[in-house]
C-alpha cells in the first residue's frame, strides 16, 4: 500500500496498465518529457519510451482523431486533453466516430480509447480551465463517462476505463489532484464501471454527487449527522450509463434526495437523475427532489469561483428543505 | 535576403484524353492485358453507380453520392494496396471499396439505410465511409501510427475531396503523421466541386498538393482521370510508406460529372456548359481508347464486359432487396460490447413497439 494523492493514483494506474498491456499508448500535449502539466504522466516516457508515451503536436482534433484510428487498429490509446476547456475540438471525433464505430460496423471494428481530461473549478485556474463538461458527453450514446472522487477510485476506475472495450471519457477533478492522500494498493485491481458507490449509509435522505463535489457533499452529511440526521451519500462514479438502480434503492429507503453537481444546472445530469426519480421513484419520494448545482452562468474566474461552486451551506440548506416536508 | 527553402509540385500524366501515351509507361502498364482488370473494375464501378442512382430515384435506397467520372482514383489507388493495408474512405469512395472487396450488395445495404452494410465480409479492417468531412484523415494517421508502433509492414490509405483540404482535420492529421513518419498515403480527389463551391473558392493555393509541403510531406499531382498515373503514384507512395519513408499526399485532379449526391441539383449552381466538355477527359473512355489503340480491346469484349458487369450489379440488387430488415434490437446490440443495464428497458420497449411484420416502416 502506498499513500497516494489522486494525480499519483492516475499515474500508477497508467503505469500498471502500460506495464501489463503492450497495446496501451498515451498521447497528448506535454505528457512525455514534461510529464503532463499536472504531472499525471510523470516518468512514464522515460519508462516506456517516446513511441508509447507520445508528446503530440498542439492539436486536440488530431489527438482525438488519431486515437480513433489507433483504437480501431487494436491499440488502447489513452489520450490526455490538457484542460477541460480545450476538449471541445475533440467532440467531432468522439461523438461522430469513437462513440459509434462499433455500432456502425456491427462490431467489426471497435474504439477502446480513453480520453482523460482534468475538469472542474476551485484551483484559481485561468479562463477555460474550470469547466465541467460531463453532461455533454453523458448525452452521447455509445460513450462511457467516468469521474473519480478519490485516489482509490481514480486508480481502480481508470484501470477499468482502459480495459473497457468501448470509449470512455475520464474526467479528473483538478481540485482533488493534490487535496488529500489515501492508501491505495497498486495491484492492478480495477473497480467496476456502470455502478455507483455508496460512501456513507443513512436512512433520512440521499445525497447524490460525483467528483470533487463529494467533498462538500460529505461535509454536509457530517453537519447533518451532528443534528442526528442520517444522510446516505452516493458517488455516481460512472455518469454514463447511469446506475439508477442504486439511487432508486437508496431513495426507496430515505424518501428524500438532493443531487449535487458543480456543472451548470439546466440540462445537467442532476436533471436526468431527477427525471428518473420522477418516473420510477415517485411513490418513494416524500419531498420534492432538490438540485444544488453550479448556476447557469459562465464558470467565473478565481475571485468568484467559490460563490459559483455549491457550498456545504447550500447543500445543508437543500437537505433541510427536503426534510421539512412531512 | 536568402532563400531558405524551395518547393516543387510535380504533375504526372501518362495517357492523354485520347488514350495516347505522353511518356513511357510505368512497368505495370506496359502489357495492355494487365490494364484490362483495371478497365473492368472501373466499368463495374460506373455501372454500379448508375444503378444506385436509379435505385434512389425509385425509392429503393436513400441518398447516394455518385463517383461518376472519378473511377480512376478509387480503382487506381485501391489496386495499388495490399490486402493487409487499410482503406479509410470518404462517402464518395465506393469504387475504391469495391476494389478492396466490399461487395456491391453491402454498399447498397448501407446506402439503403442499414448499417450492417458496413460490416464488410472481406476488408475486415477497412474503415466504413466517413461522412463528416476530412475526419478520416485523422483516423488514417492513427491507423498508420499503430502499424509503425507494431513494426507491421502495412499502410493506411485515406481519400478525401478538395473541400476536405480546407478542414483543420486535414492539416492536423498531415502534420502529426509527418512528425511520426507514419505509413500514411493521403489521396485528394480534387473533383473541382464541394457541393456548390468551386475549387477556386475553396482555396487560393495554386495546387492542393502543396498543402502537404507545409507539413513536411511530399505532395504531388496526378491527372486523376488517367488511371495509369493514379496507380503509378499510389504505388510509389505506398511502397515508400511501407519501407518506412513516411507519408505522402497525392492530389488527383478529376471532375465531378454528376451531382454532389442524389439529393443535390447541380444545375442550381453549375453551368451545364461547363460539364459537357469534361466528358472528353473521363477515365474509362481514356483507358478504352488506349486499349483500342494497342488492339488490346474489341467491341465484342466491350459488349461482353458490360453484360457481365450489369449482371453482377443486378445480382447485387437482388441480394440487397432480399436482405431482411434488421430488428429493433439491432439499434442496441452493437452500441457497446455488452448491453449496459441502463439500456435493457429501452431495448425491451423498442422490441415491444416494433411492427409485427418486422418491416422497416417509414
Amino acid at each position: 500500500m502506498a499513500e497516494l494523492n489522486l494525480v499519483e493514483a492516475v499515474n500508477r494506474a497508467l503505469a500498471w496498465e502500460m506495464e501489463h498491456d503492450p497495446a496501451v499508448v498515451l498521447l497528448g500535449e506535454d505528457i512525455g518529457v514534461n510529464g503532463g502539466v499536472f504531472r499525471a504522466t510523470v516518468g512514464l516516457q522515460q519508462r516506456f519510451g517516446a513511441a508509447r508515451v507520445i508528446d503530440t503536436a498542439l492539436a486536440e482534433t488530431a489527438i482525438a482523431g488519431t486515437a480513433v484510428g489507433m483504437a480501431a487498429m487494436g491499440l488502447k490509446p489513452v489520450a490526455e486533453i490538457q484542460f477541460s476547456g480545450f476538449i471541445y475540438p475533440t467532440l467531432d471525433h468522439i461523438i461522430n466516430h469513437a462513440s459509434r464505430l462499433r455500432h456502425r460496423t456491427r462490431g467489426r471494428l471497435a474504439c477502446p480509447l480513453v480520453l482523460r481530461s482534468p475538469c472542474g473549478a476551485g484551483i484559481h485556474a485561468p479562463e477555460h480551465h474550470s469547466e465541467s463538461p460531463e453532461a455533454l458527453f453523458a448525452h452521447v450514446p455509445g460513450l462511457r463517462v467516468v469521474m473519480p472522487s478519490s485516489p482509490g477510485r481514480a486508480y481502480g476506475l481508470l484501470l477499468a476505463a482502459i480495459r473497457d472495450p468501448d470509449p470512455v471519457i475520464f474526467l479528473e477533478p483538478t481540485r482533488l489532484y493534490r487535496l488529500f492522500k489515501q492508501e491505495v494498493a497498486d495491484d492492478g485491481a480495477a473497480l467496476p464501471l456502470d455502478v455507483c458507490f455508496t460512501l456513507r449509509a443513512g436512512n433520512d435522505l440521499t445525497l447524490v454527487s460525483w467528483g470533487a463535489m463529494l467533498q462538500e457533499t460529505q461535509a454536509a452529511a457530517e453537519v447533518l449527522a451532528a443534528e442526528g440526521i442520517g444522510a446516505e451519500v452516493v458517488d455516481l462514479a460512472t455518469l454514463k450509463p447511469l446506475d439508477m438502480a442504486t439511487i432508486l434503492d437508496s431513495v426507496a429507503r430515505t424518501g428524500r434526495c438532493v443531487i449535487v453537481h458543480e456543472a451548470a444546472r439546466s440540462g445537467g445530469l442532476g436533471a436526468e437523475i431527477a427525471a428518473n426519480l420522477a418516473e420510477r421513484g415517485i411513490y418513494s419520494l416524500q419531498a420534492p427532489v432538490q438540485r444544488v448545482t453550479g448556476y447557469d452562468v459562465v464558470v467565473p474566474l478565481a475571485r468568484l469561483e467559490y460563490q459559483y461552486l455549491p457550498s456545504v451551506e447550500r447543500i445543508v440548506a437543500a437537505a433541510r428543505q427536503t426534510l421539512e416536508v412531512t | 535576403m536568402a532563400v531558405v527553402a524551395r518547393f516543387e509540385v510535380e504533375y504526372t500524366r501518362f495517357l492523354d484524353a485520347e488514350g495516347k501515351a505522353t511518356q513511357p509507361l510505368p512497368p505495370f502498364a506496359l502489357d495492355p492485358a494487365a490494364l484490362i482488370p483495371l478497365y473492368r473494375a472501373m466499368t463495374q464501378a460506373r455501372l454500379f453507380d448508375a444503378k444506385a442512382i436509379a435505385l434512389q430515384r425509385t425509392g429503393k435506397i436513400g441518398t447516394f453520392a455518385s463517383a461518376l467520372g472519378q473511377e480512376a482514383i478509387g480503382i487506381g489507388v485501391a489496386s495499388a494496396m495490399r490486402v493487409e493495408d487499410v482503406l479509410v474512405p470518404s462517402y464518395r469512395d465506393h469504387a475504391a471499396q469495391l476494389q478492396r472487396g466490399v461487395t456491391m450488395a453491402e454498399s447498397l445495404l448501407y446506402w439503403g439505410g442499414d448499417e450492417r452494410g458496413s460490416n464488410f465480409a472481406v476488408p475486415r479492417m477497412d474503415f466504413p465511409i466517413a461522412v463528416p468531412i476530412a475526419t478520416q484523415v485523422c483516423h488514417a494517421a492513427g491507423c498508420a501510427y499503430a502499424f509503425k508502433l507494431r513494426n507491421e509492414p502495412r499502410v493506411a490509405v485515406c481519400i478525401l475531396g478538395d473541400g476536405g483540404t480546407s478542414k483543420g482535420d486535414f492539416y492536423e492529421a498531415l502534420n502529426l503523421a509527418a512528425v511520426w513518419q507514419a505509413p500514411l498515403v493521403v489521396v485528394v480527389n480534387n473533383n473541382q466541386w464541394a457541393i456548390s463551391v468551386p475549387r477556386s473558392q475553396q482555396s487560393a493555393a495554386p495546387t492542393l498538393a502543396q498543402k502537404a509541403i507545409a507539413a513536411g510531406i511530399e505532395g504531388c499531382q496526378a491527372d486523376g482521370n488517367d488511371i495509369v498515373a493514379v496507380r503509378h503514384l499510389a504505388q510509389q507512395a505506398i511502397a515508400k510508406a511501407r519501407a518506412g519513408g513516411g507519408p505522402s499526399l497525392i492530389e488527383a485532379i478529376s471532375y465531378r460529372l454528376g451531382d454532389h449526391t442524389t439529393a443535390d441539383d447541380a444545375t442550381r449552381y453549375r453551368d451545364p456548359a461547363e460539364v459537357e466538355p469534361q466528358w472528353a477527359f473521363e477515365p474509362i473512355r481514356r483507358l478504352r481508347n488506349h486499349l483500342l489503340r494497342l488492339n488490346a480491346w474489341s467491341a465484342e469484349q466491350e459488349e461482353a464486359l458490360v453484360r457481365e458487369c450489369s449482371e453482377a450489379v443486378n445480382a447485387a440488387v437482388e441480394a440487397y432487396l432480399a436482405t431482411p430488415p434488421p430488428t429493433a434490437a439491432d439499434m442496441f446490440d452493437q452500441l457497446y460490447a455488452a448491453l449496459p443495464a441502463a439500456l435493457r428497458e429501452q431495448r425491451a420497449a423498442a422490441l415491444h413497439f416494433a411492427p409485427h411484420d418486422g418491416g422497416d416502416h417509414g
